[in-house]
């Protein structure tokens, strides 16, 4: 497989930045109150996370190693703020239903995460592509939440009826709480697929995967587990 | 001082950032397996919020509007909240040792909470004013330590629980967090 069709697989579908990686979720909870909401969330995200691979790609010989995290936020900041200013002068309607999420692209970890983990590392094309795929799996992630939740609680998908007259929508599922219980079963079912077909892989919880490259790792799992780590040393030393 | 209290109420509990406007995921998610780190982690963010929010009003009000370039605002915000959680942990270190030991481990992880920089931005959205954003800052935080310690409390529990192994980990975790979504929506009668 050559490479731009590998990156692009390995975005969508290898390492999918949320149903894989469980990067990203506070877009993803928060604006897939509808399909069209989603992939509007993740077409903007892959814009941004895409130029500013290709950005960081082209200035990763210039950036001293210190100071890459501040630099690479600048960059983002940047593309972000850009896309911002397209948004509201192009498709307002898409900026006033996606509001305040816009601007927080900046610390979504998926984009940090690839800036540090692939761009930083690589030349501007694969990075260009790596940018690309992992856009597109998190916009095909978000699109396919946005869509489960809207059939559920609107009886809609992109905004077309769908479901017959009889069917009550359950208001529930195009609330905050809908977007926990859609993502817990889409998470749960991913897990019993993954079981099923390789007994050792072990389950994806919280970041295990994308860890290594997510500028936020300490958030996640990997800070609680060296906290226990050192809860669990204090112990065997005390005993 | 109503208005006020309202506003307090409404951060905290009715538009709870948690549960409500999804910011901050990732630590209540991530740090909230045991009560003494969540709590530890909610004392952290309340601190650099209420301080984040002050100054990034402070900024906003006499620099960006001054200048008028209040579209640099992301930029502005990300860069004084990393350099803010920065100087508050090197302050933290050399004078107030207890402090440091209660929530140094959790300041570096904070810059890339997105309720920091999600409190700033709605703050300069709402044209609030500055004890207003002081306030609504401080309780945004007091309600995100309410529900990251709430969760932690349950996922003590939990762990004694015969959970389906497909459940088990992250999706259990998002059942328990959707209903206490559905118990916070009680709140919303308060206002």
């Amino acid at each position: 497989m050559n490479k731009p069709v590998e990156r692009l697989y390995n975005g969508i579908v290898k390492e999918n930045p949320v149903f894989v990686m469980m990067l990203g979720m506070c877009p993803t909870l928060a604006v897939t109150s509808s399909a069209i909401n989603g992939a509007g969330m993740g077409l903007t995200t892959t814009v941004v996370l895409t130029l500013s691979n290709m950005m960081i790609a082209a200035l990763r010989k210039l950036i001293p190693n210190r100071v890459r995290i501040p630099a690479f936020i600048v960059v983002v900041a940047t593309f972000v703020t850009l896309v911002q200013m397209l948004l509201q002068a192009y498709i307002p309607s898409l900026n006033k239903s996606l509001g305040i999420y816009i601007p927080l692209i900046v610390v979504n970890c998926i984009i940090l995460g690839r800036a540090e983990a692939y761009a930083s590392k690589n030349k501007v094309i694969p990075s260009m592509f790596d940018g690309l795929g992992m856009g597109l799996g998190f916009t095909i992630a978000l699109t396919l939440i946005g869509l489960f939740r809207e059939i559920l609680g609107n009886g809609t998908a992109f905004n077309v009826t769908v479901m017959p007259k009889v069917y009550e929508p359950i208001t529930i599922f195009v609330l905050a709480p809908g977007a926990f219980f859609v993502l817990a079963f889409l998470v749960a079912i991913q897990n019993k697929i993954r079981n099923r077909k390789a007994v050792n892989v072990k389950l994806v919880t919280s970041c295990d995967a994308g860890c290594a490259g997510c500028a936020s790792a300490g958030i996640c799992g990997g800070h609680e587990k060296q906290i226990d780590g050192e809860a669990v040393l204090k112990e065997q030393k005390q005993e | 001082m109503k208005e006020l209290f309202l506003v307090a109420v409404g951060a905290a509990l009715v538009n709870n950032v948690v549960l409500s406007q999804f910011l901050g995921l990732c630590p209540f998610l991530g740090v909230s397996k045991k009560v003494k780190t969540a709590a530890g982690m909610g004392g952290a963010v309340i601190f650099v919020i209420t301080v984040s929010s002050a100054v990034t009003w402070l900024i906003n009000h006499f620099v960006l509007e001054t200048l008028s370039v209040t579209y640099m605002q992301t930029i502005v915000f990300i860069l004084v909240i990393a350099a803010l959680v920065q100087f508050v942990e090197m302050f933290l270190k050399k004078y107030s040792q207890g402090l440091y030991q209660a929530l140094g481990v959790y300041l570096p992880l904070i810059t890339t909470n997105c309720a920091v920089l999600g409190v700033a931005i709605s703050n300069a959205s709402d044209g609030y004013g500055f004890v207003t954003a002081l306030v609504s800052g401080f309780a945004t935080a007091v309600g995100f330590t309410i529900s990251i310690v709430i969760l932690a409390g349950i996922r003590e529990k939990i762990e004694y629980n015969d959970i389906p192994a497909s459940f088990q980990g992250m999706p259990i975790v998002l059942v328990t967090a959707g209903l206490m979504a559905i118990a916070f929506y009680g709140f919303a009668g308060l206002i």
